[in-house]
């Protein structure tokens, strides 16, 4: 799928997952912190915070593994 | 507009804004590597399996098709699912093992291309005129559906929605052609799982799992058939469909599902743009292997609803007229609403969003080529240079974005062309797929034969449609049941329509004069040399997978028998 020098459509990804990881993570911490006053159900269990950690985990092993000057 | 069901704080906001950026730039930065008409049309038939593979899944997963499945699934219940198994699985299998060789060994552009090499100029010119007419009208009746949802769901301006995302599909298909929508497509077949998949996981775990889910169906609608995929479909009356089980796996499993997965350029020209033959042979299994498991994140969700949402959804013409009623279509949106926090629920629209860009783009790039090399080409200007062809693309690229804005607006104004263009797209699939098949593998197929076939199935889809909208007791003829409901009318016309095409085509070659085979060589079964796999191991063959993905789906249907 590579032109000579093209960078992997799965690095872009990559690091959009970092991106969103980030702030996912970010928001479900700060609704810990801060609990919302109208909380969506099972709030209790903090999706944001493991969801956006899985996403962030993706995302760094996404941009690492396909960075381009990686090879 | 303050009535909608979803509030985006800023976080949300900023993850739809950097989702805009990143696909934006992804065209923006293939700009550079379209040199050529291969490269713009066939992506420089360069993509891995991997990756044709994704995007072919990725360019039917469109918005309408998680919303609207979804609705469909609390409405039907898990009957919604045939679509996404024996509606798929048994037709992308067929396409990378059987069907594969003759597309990619043919080095056609399309399928109406391949229509030309095997029949001739005048199937070519009925399936690329209605093919590409059907893809800008069916893009734009699903852009206005989009931006219809955002506005029940957001709150967005309708002219907004349509506009912005137009735009943003136009540009990176513009700039980068199907390299771009195949690279985006694949960006957004993970947004779409990341952001649906958290809701069947939380839905379940406030059910308790599948078991409690069911518990809590049976309790809710007193009945348990919304959770069985073949044990109600022996009588009409028996489930919420109203159909068969011969509908179901002769109407929808063959010839629809075939007709569609099989000949629809939209998802085949994806698999077109593979590296090599064995790449454009796993394509198709590796899509199956994740079409498979949608129903996870479209039709769980919708069961999910059902057994939760402390409201009863209506029909989308019942909330019109009724204040605070929810219709089938915002289920999705609802469940979104019900888990999602800050960030998640921006995932979340980000999906649909996704999703209905990587259907439009799907339309958009296919429209482009088939307008350019079957109809530009061949009917206005012959042997022009490539860079004429590649430039003829990129404008056709956004006039097909216009045209689709123009039927986004046409529906606006009279929303029965909806019902109408609809019906108008599936009186073509059936019949293709009987013109292609014999055209594949009955190498006495001739060109009368294929031309005459696909004209009469398709005027014959059309009658049988007219007939029913004329006198609606006619469907319990085509649908064969006096139970019979709409649904069932689709399954059955398309194979009466299948029928006819065959009959036709079979009955016409029989008395008109065949193609010498060396005229056949690379285009039909017999006449073609299929390259051998013997020098690869066991997994490195498409049959194996095939092999594998069929045993799963099996395993499926037993499970949820």
């Amino acid at each position: 799928m590579h032109k000579p020098g093209m960078i992997s459509i799965w690095f872009f990804i990559g690091v959009l997952l970092v991106a969103y990881g980030l702030l996912i993570c970010g928001a479900g911490i700060y609704d810990y912190v801060t609990p919302p006053t109208a909380p969506t159900v099972l709030a209790n269990l903090h999706a944001g915070i493991w969801w956006g950690t899985v996403i962030l985990a993706m995302g760094v092993f996404y941009s690492w593994r396909f960075y381009p000057r990686s090879k | 507009m303050t009535n909608h069901l979803l509030h985006l704080g800023p976080i949300d906001l900023i993850v739809i804004l950097l989702y805009f950026v990143v696909v934006i730039g992804i065209g923006f930065y293939l700009k550079n590597y379209m040199k050529t008409g291969e490269d713009f049309f066939l992506a420089g038939r360069d993509m891995t399996a991997w990756i044709a593979g994704l995007s072919f899944v990725a360019a039917n997963l469109g918005s309408l098709e998680l919303m609207g499945w979804a609705a469909a699934s609390y409405q039907y219940g898990i009957l919604a699912a045939h679509w996404y198994w024996i509606g798929a699985i048994p037709a992308m299998l067929f396409l990378g093992i059987v069907m594969m060789p003759f597309y990619y060994i043919s080095k056609t552009h399309s399928v109406p291309g391949y229509l030309r090499l095997r029949f001739g100029e005048g199937s070519r010119a009925v399936s690329a005129i209605s093919f590409a007419l059907m893809t800008v009208l069916m893009s734009g009746i699903n852009m206005y559906s989009m931006a219809l949802v955002m506005k029940v769901v957001l709150g967005w301006d309708i002219h907004f929605s349509i506009w912005i995302s137009s735009i943003t599909v136009a540009a990176y298909v513009f700039l980068g052609g199907l390299l771009s929508a195949i690279f985006n497509e694949v960006l957004q077949f993970v947004l779409i799982w990341l952001g649906a998949l958290l809701i069947p996981i939380l839905g379940l775990v406030e059910t308790g799992g599948w078991e409690g889910l069911q518990q809590r169906l049976t309790t809710n609608l007193g009945k348990t058939d919304y959770t069985h995929l073949w044990s109600t479909l022996g009588s009409f009356s028996d489930n919420p469909m109203g159909i068969h089980w011969t509908g179901i796996v002769l109407g929808l499993g063959f010839v629809i599902s075939f007709g569609y997965w099989t000949t629809d350029f939209l998802v085949v020209q994806r698999v077109l743009a593979a590296k090599d033959l064995r790449s454009a042979k796993m394509a198709p299994i590796i899509g199956a292997s994740f079409k498979m498991f949608v129903p996870f994140i479209v039709i769980l969700p919708g069961l999910l609803g059902l057994a939760v949402l402390p409201e009863k959804l209506v029909p989308e013409s019942v909330a019109a007229v009724t204040a605070g009623a929810h219709s089938y279509n915002e289920v999705l949106p609802l469940m979104l609403a019900r888990y999602c926090g800050p960030g998640l629920l921006g995932l979340g629209i980000t999906a649909l969003v996704a999703g209905f860009m990587s259907g439009m783009a799907g339309n958009v790039s296919a429209f482009a080529t088939v307008w350019t090399y079957d109809i530009y080409r061949p009917l206005v200007k012959k042997e022009k240079p490539d860079a004429h062809y590649v430039s003829i693309g990129r404008w056709c690229t956004l006039i097909g974005v216009l045209v689709s804005i123009g039927t986004a607006y046409l529906v606006m104004s009279f929303q029965s062309i909806m019902d109408y263009v609809q019906a108008l797209f599936s009186f073509f699939i059936a019949p293709l797929f009987g013109t292609v098949i014999l055209g594949m593998l009955w190498k006495r197929a001739t060109p009368a034969g294929g031309l005459w076939g696909l004209l009469a199935g398709t005027v014959s889809s059309i009658g049988m449609w007219a007939w029913v909208k004329l006198d609606p007791s006619a469907l319990q003829i085509i649908a064969l049941s006096p139970k019979a409901k709409d649904m069932a009318e689709n399954m059955y016309r398309a194979l009466w329509s299948w029928i006819i095409c065959v009959v036709i085509t079979v009955v016409v070659s029989l008395v008109t004069k065949p193609r010498p085979d060396s005229e056949l060589k690379g285009l039909v079964y017999g006449c073609t040399e299929i390259p051998s796999e013997s020098g690869l191991t066991l997994v490195q063959r498409p049959i194996f997978w095939a092999g594998v993905v069929t045993v799963v789906f099996v395993v499926l249907q037993v499970i949820f028998w």
